[in-house]
């Protein structure tokens, strides 16, 4: 044991107890439970707007809230999501799991941990405390996008300044897991021997820290056109609100690859384990995952493609966007060829796998539909586009996030989860996921626009199949939430290797691991 | 019925169930049948493609399972493969960025238009003004719809006609003829859009962005706002009557002495 | 038990907590400001006045930790690549200002003058406008204005940034070669050359504002220059903060030859700023 860890446990012989304990805490295990059951938190904030968003469109005709607080709630929904659940989800996995993938005592820089951490209730504690002002809450859609968000009242500066903390917390976040990767790992782990995990989060905090600074530079311009008289984004003045477009989108697609690529890590940890077979192609998957990371800095108009560009750059953007399927699609034929001739069982975390990659892959097809400068101007800000992200969003980022808890569950409480109740939660969550989504390509392709609270009424039929679908959706993360509670009351049972086909140094530690995960450094060859 | 139609409802059984509007229209104008014949050309390559990826999937999960004892293979990587597979998707693409380039070049040609119509956007209706005949007028949701949306207006909104997509005063505008739109906003962006005369372009207070119709068969066209304006974005209709040269020459002159009228 | 395989793992700390405690206030405050709320100003004062402390005593615990020895190497190179991509992320923090920049004078101004490919914007909506960098657009916001020459101030704080540059990079060789003279007249000079380069930054806006009537009001000219050069005299400010720290820290006889990784820290960011600023005088006042 490190003497320092000693020395420093000894000096202090009262650990905090009761809430002292996790609002003092520096130790990765705690800060990423405490970032996972945040984010189950906020996934179910989240999805109750979602819910209000679906009952409203259930059928046409406004019945339930008025105009401007549907758009709060459609504003509000994806940035709970993003930023509230998915993003944090991810970051907690990565607190629990990469000391122990890599062989490391806890992440590099552990207060910093618990900085960023705290940073996300407050930051959100914020934001959502708009929705009960006078003036409601921002309304002008999760993009933000000027003249229409300068409307808003007083949740302006509250909103705009929570995304400074959000922004803050994710770039903490991010440096932490970089200095983690390159400085903490077990003597022998050279980084082509890293697990593909930690890659796909390498590389993610990189697109953090080049991308969450760029927002920030987005919304201060915002912040300064509605108080202090600049003219970034009034024509008027020189300026013009699409600059504000370019700005957010050069943020705004590496973020959605941030909401993508740990959970493609996730993927191609989970399929190997249960294919009972190695990874195919790890090297291409490593560069195919980095190919993707660098393109995505290069494609951010393909969201803009009806403001008017020049058609050379339209042009550009359409081709750059369309190179991304290249790499992807790697990923997706090596994870066929992982299975081909495996052993394969199907297990709940395998189920969710193979689910994300036949989903995220309709996902991403539809997704290259919309590249398609020509399509896209009558595929834009329709529900094809709702249909698409949420495919990759849904049944990609957040299958990945379930498939991970319920892979690594058993490793970090000892104990197993019900698998019976896993399955069921799967299918339902499968069926209901397709029911909600899926009918949405329908809709916009037959014309309906986002953000809209009441609709033609040729919609209607479609429309209250994916209101169904919602709240079926919904209902089965219930059960999800009682597979969780039903596993942390049973006595620790688990082995230390859960699954017999898995690899990787965190199934040589005792489950649940020690409170410093590797307290001697492992040796790996 | 399409044949793209049959297609998703093999994907998607309901859809059988009834006449339901499920695809892109085709569209009255040059633009909206170039991206038409895109969206389906792309429709079906990726069907393809994911039936090969998805069946050999299938195949995989069927045949090679743990519980019919089949034993894991050893091989875990090809550098052959890994090409193989870079390759022909980039081969494909390439495919697919030719027809569309072609197309995209073909809408982004606002020349030789015979008629101007420039129309601008407010929060919540159009402004429309025909440049070369001095005709201005502005278009907003329709009354009936107008009450019917309100909440707890307790009207049966599916027996109010053209529900949310009708206006008080339409577009009126000839066919076989090149109209030239510009485009513009007086407080915050919208975007002009009506799905059969092909694509949407936004409406950006400042600037001024070019689209263009040539509508070939007379009709009315519906579509509405589609960038989010505010509460009532929802709220604000388009609505376009495509009528021959003659009539609408007609009814410009209609327009005219009603504004004289109007003056006097 | 100890070796290369140790690793230093810092007990609780409530210091984190308490500084997002002090943010959150500070953000509400300025939010109640900008919404035009007496009370905004002295809830934002006091949460200023309560970062200042947190952020004292969260330095003293680690310089403390720091000077008791207990960090070993490993610990010093994670801390190096932390701060390494904490100047990566200010790298893209100004990149989107450089950005904004860039646009304004490559694409919209050109559009509303009549160029490109939105040439019918000039046309119908700005038909009088023509594209002259400056400008402060269309409607000439905020009336006629003048340029702070780059020749002027720009030019001497060029220099004086340049001449830090050096005195820290003097200064750290003097820490090297344990030449406590030279280390401290070197961060002496340091610090003294970027409180100055401030105070010339604060005299240029007072005269620009006065006499050259070039406000943040100015159009995108206005709004481009004060962004980038505010947002610059703020890190210079802060550059200059954390360099007096370190400069007490070496009149106590804080670091030595081979371990100061606060002090190489602190010359990074300075660097950085030094660069950031070559970029701003190029490209806002030169060009
Ligand atoms: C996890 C998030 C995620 C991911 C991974 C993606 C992936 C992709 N997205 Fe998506 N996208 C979003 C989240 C995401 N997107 C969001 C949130 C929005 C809306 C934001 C808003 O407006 O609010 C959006 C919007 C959006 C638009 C703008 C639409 C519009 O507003 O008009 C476009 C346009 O090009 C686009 C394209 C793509 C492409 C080409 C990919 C590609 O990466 C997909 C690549 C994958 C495949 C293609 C499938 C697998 C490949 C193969 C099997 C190989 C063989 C295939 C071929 C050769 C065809 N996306
Ligand atoms: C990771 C991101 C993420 C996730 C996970 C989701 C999840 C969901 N989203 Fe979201 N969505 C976005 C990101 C995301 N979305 C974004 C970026 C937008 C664009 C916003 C914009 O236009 O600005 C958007 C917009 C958006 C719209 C369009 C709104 C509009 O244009 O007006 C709709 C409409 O149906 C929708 C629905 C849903 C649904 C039903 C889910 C479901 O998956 C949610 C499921 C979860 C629950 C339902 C909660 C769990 C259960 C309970 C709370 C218990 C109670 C349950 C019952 C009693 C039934 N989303
Ligand atoms: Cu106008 Cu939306
Ligand atoms: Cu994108």
């Amino acid at each position: 044991m490190s003497t320092n860890i000693d020395k420093l446990h000894d000096d202090h012989h009262h650990t905090p107890s009761g809430i002292m304990r996790w609002i003092t805490t520096t130790n990765h295990k705690d800060i990423g439970s405490m970032y996972l059951w945040f984010s189950l938190i906020m996934f179910f904030v989240g999805g109750l707007m979602a819910l209000v968003i679906r009952a409203e469109l259930f059928q046409p005709g406004l019945q339930l809230v008025v105009p401007g607080f549907f758009n709060q709630m459609t504003t509000m929904h994806a940035l709970v999501m993003i930023f509230g659940a998915v993003m944090p989800a991810f970051v907690g996995l990565a607190n629990w799991q990469l000391p122990i993938m890599i062989g490391a005592p806890d992440m590099a820089l552990p207060r910093l941990n618990n900085w960023s951490f705290w940073i996300l209730p407050f930051a959100f504690t914020m934001m959502l405390s708009t929705l009960f002002f006078g003036s409601g809450g921002p309304a002008a859609g999760w993009t933000l996008y000027p003249p229409l968000s300068l409307q808003g009242g007083d949740s302006f500066p509250f909103t705009i300044l929570s995304i400074h903390m959000l922004g803050l917390s994710s770039i903490l976040g991010a440096i932490n897991v970089i200095a983690t990767i390159l400085n903490m790992r077990a003597p022998g782990m050279t980084l082509m021997k890293m697990p593909i995990f930690v890659w796909t989060w390498l590389i993610t905090a990189f697109l953090l820290i080049a991308s969450m600074p760029v927002l920030a530079g987005a919304v201060t311009m915002l912040l300064t056109d509605k108080f202090f008289g600049t003219m970034f984004f009034t024509a008027s003045g020189g300026g013009d609100p699409a600059m504000f477009q370019h700005i957010f989108w050069f943020f705004g697609h590496p973020e959605v690859y941030i909401l993508i690529l740990p959970a493609f890590g996730i993927v191609s940890t989970i399929i190997p384990a249960f294919s009972r077979k190695r990874l195919f192609g790890y090297d291409s998957m490593v560069y195919a995952t980095a190919s993707i990371a660098l393109l995505s800095f290069i494609v951010w108009a393909h969201h803009m493609f009806t403001v008017g560009m020049p058609l050379a750059g339209e042009i550009f953007f359409m081709f750059t966007t369309m190179l991304i399927a290249i790499p992807t699609g790697v990923k997706v034929f090596n994870w066929v060829a992982t299975m081909w001739k495996g052993s394969m069982t199907f297990e709940t975390p395998m189920l969710f796998a193979l689910a994300f990659i036949v989903l995220f892959t309709i996902g991403g097809f539809s997704g290259l539909m919309l590249a398609m400068v020509p399509a896209d101007f009558q595929y834009h800000d329709t529900y094809f586009v709702v249909a698409h992200f949420h495919y990759v969003l849904v049944p990609g980022a957040v299958f990945a996030i379930m498939a991970a808890v319920y892979y690594w569950l058993p490793k970090w409480t000892g104990k197993m989860y019900n698998e019976g109740l896993g399955k069921l939660h799967f299918w339902l969550t499968t069926i209901f996921v397709n029911l909600t989504f899926f009918p949405m390509h329908f809709v916009g392709l037959a014309g309906m626009p986002r953000r809209i609270p009441d609709y033609a009424v040729q919609f209607a039929d479609f429309n209250a199949i994916a209101s169904v679908g919602a709240f079926g959706f919904g209902l089965s993360q219930l059960l999800f939430v009682y597979i969780l509670f039903n596993t942390l009351k049973k006595d620790v049972t688990a082995e230390d290797k859960v699954w017999e086909g898995a690899e990787g140094l965190e199934w040589t530690l005792p489950s649940p691991p020690p409170y410093h995960s590797f307290e001697e450094a492992p040796k790996v060859d | 019925m399409r044949i793209s139609n049959i297609l998703l409802m093999v994907i998607f059984p309901t859809t059988a169930l009834a006449e339901w509007e499920t695809n892109m229209p085709r569209g009255v104008t040059p633009t909206s049948e170039v991206a038409y014949d895109l969206h389906m050309l792309i429709f079906y390559i990726t069907v393809v493609i994911g039936i090969l990826v998805f069946s050999a999937m299938l195949y995989s999960i069927i045949y090679h399972r743990k519980s019919l004892g089949h034993e894991p293979a050893k091989f875990h990587e090809s550098t052959k493969v890994e090409i193989i597979w870079t390759v022909i998707p980039f081969i494909i693409l390439v495919g697919m960025a030719i027809p569309a380039t072609k197309a995209l070049i073909m809408m982004e040609d606002t020349r030789d238009s015979e008629i101007t119509v420039k129309v601008t956007g407010y929060q919540w209706m159009w402004q429309y003004e025909y440049l070369e005949d001095d005709v201005s007028f502005f278009s907003k949701i329709d009354n009936e719809s107008n009450v019917a949306r309100r909440l707890g207006s307790n009207v049966d909104v599916k027996k109010v006609k053209n529900y949310l997509r009708n206006v008080d005063n339409a577009v009126v505008l000839p066919t076989n003829t090149k109209v030239r739109i510009l485009l513009t906003a007086n407080d915050v962006i919208h975007a002009w859009w009506v799905p059969e005369l092909g694509g949407k372009k936004d409406a950006i207070p400042g600037f001024v962005n070019e689209l263009w119709v040539d509508i070939k068969e007379p009709g009315t066209y519906r579509g509405q706002c589609a960038e989010l304006c505010g509460k009532d974005h929802g709220f604000m209709p388009i609505v376009v009557h495509a009528v021959s040269k003659p009539e609408y020459y007609k009814w410009v002159g209609i327009q005219k002495t009603n504004k004289v009228a109007k003056n006097k | 038990m100890s070796g290369s395989n140790s690793y230093y793992v810092p007990h609780e700390s409530s210091w984190p907590f308490l500084t997002t405690i002090s943010i959150i206030v500070l953000f509400i405050g300025g939010a109640n400001y900008m919404n035009g709320y007496a009370s905004g100003t002295s809830v934002m004062l006091l949460g200023l006045a309560f970062l200042f402390i947190v952020t004292y005593g969260w330095f003293s615990t680690v310089i403390r930790e720091s000077e008791a020895g207990i960090y070993n190497s490993q610990v010093d190179i994670s801390f190096r690549w932390g701060m390494v991509w904490f100047i990566f992320s200010e790298v893209m923090f100004f990149s989107a200002f450089f950005g904004a920049l860039y646009y304004a004078r490559e694409l919209s101004l050109p559009w509303l003058g009549g160029e490109g490919a939105k040439a019918a914007t000039n046309i119908f909506l700005w038909p009088q406008f023509e594209n002259v960098w400056p400008s402060n657009g269309p409607t000439n916001a905020n009336g006629e204005f003048t340029l702070v020459k780059a020749g002027g101030i720009p030019a001497l704080n060029t220099i004086l940034l340049l001449t830090s540059g050096l005195t820290v990079t003097w200064a750290h060789h003097g820490l090297k070669e344990q030449n406590r003279k030279k280390l401290i007249y070197g961060l002496i000079m340091t610090v003294l050359l970027g409180f100055i380069f401030v105070g010339f930054q604060a005299y240029e806006y007072m005269h620009a504002y006065s006499d050259l009537n070039l406000k943040m009001t100015s159009g995108i000219y206005g709004s481009t220059f004060y962004m980038l050069t505010g947002f610059h005299g703020f890190h210079v400010t802060l550059g200059a903060v954390m360099l007096t720290v370190i400069l007490f820290r070496c009149i106590n006889g804080h670091f030595s030859g081979d371990n100061h990784f606060g002090f190489e820290a602190v010359a990074w960011y300075w660097h950085f700023v030094d660069v950031v600023w070559l970029g701003l005088f190029v490209f806002v006042y030169w060009l």
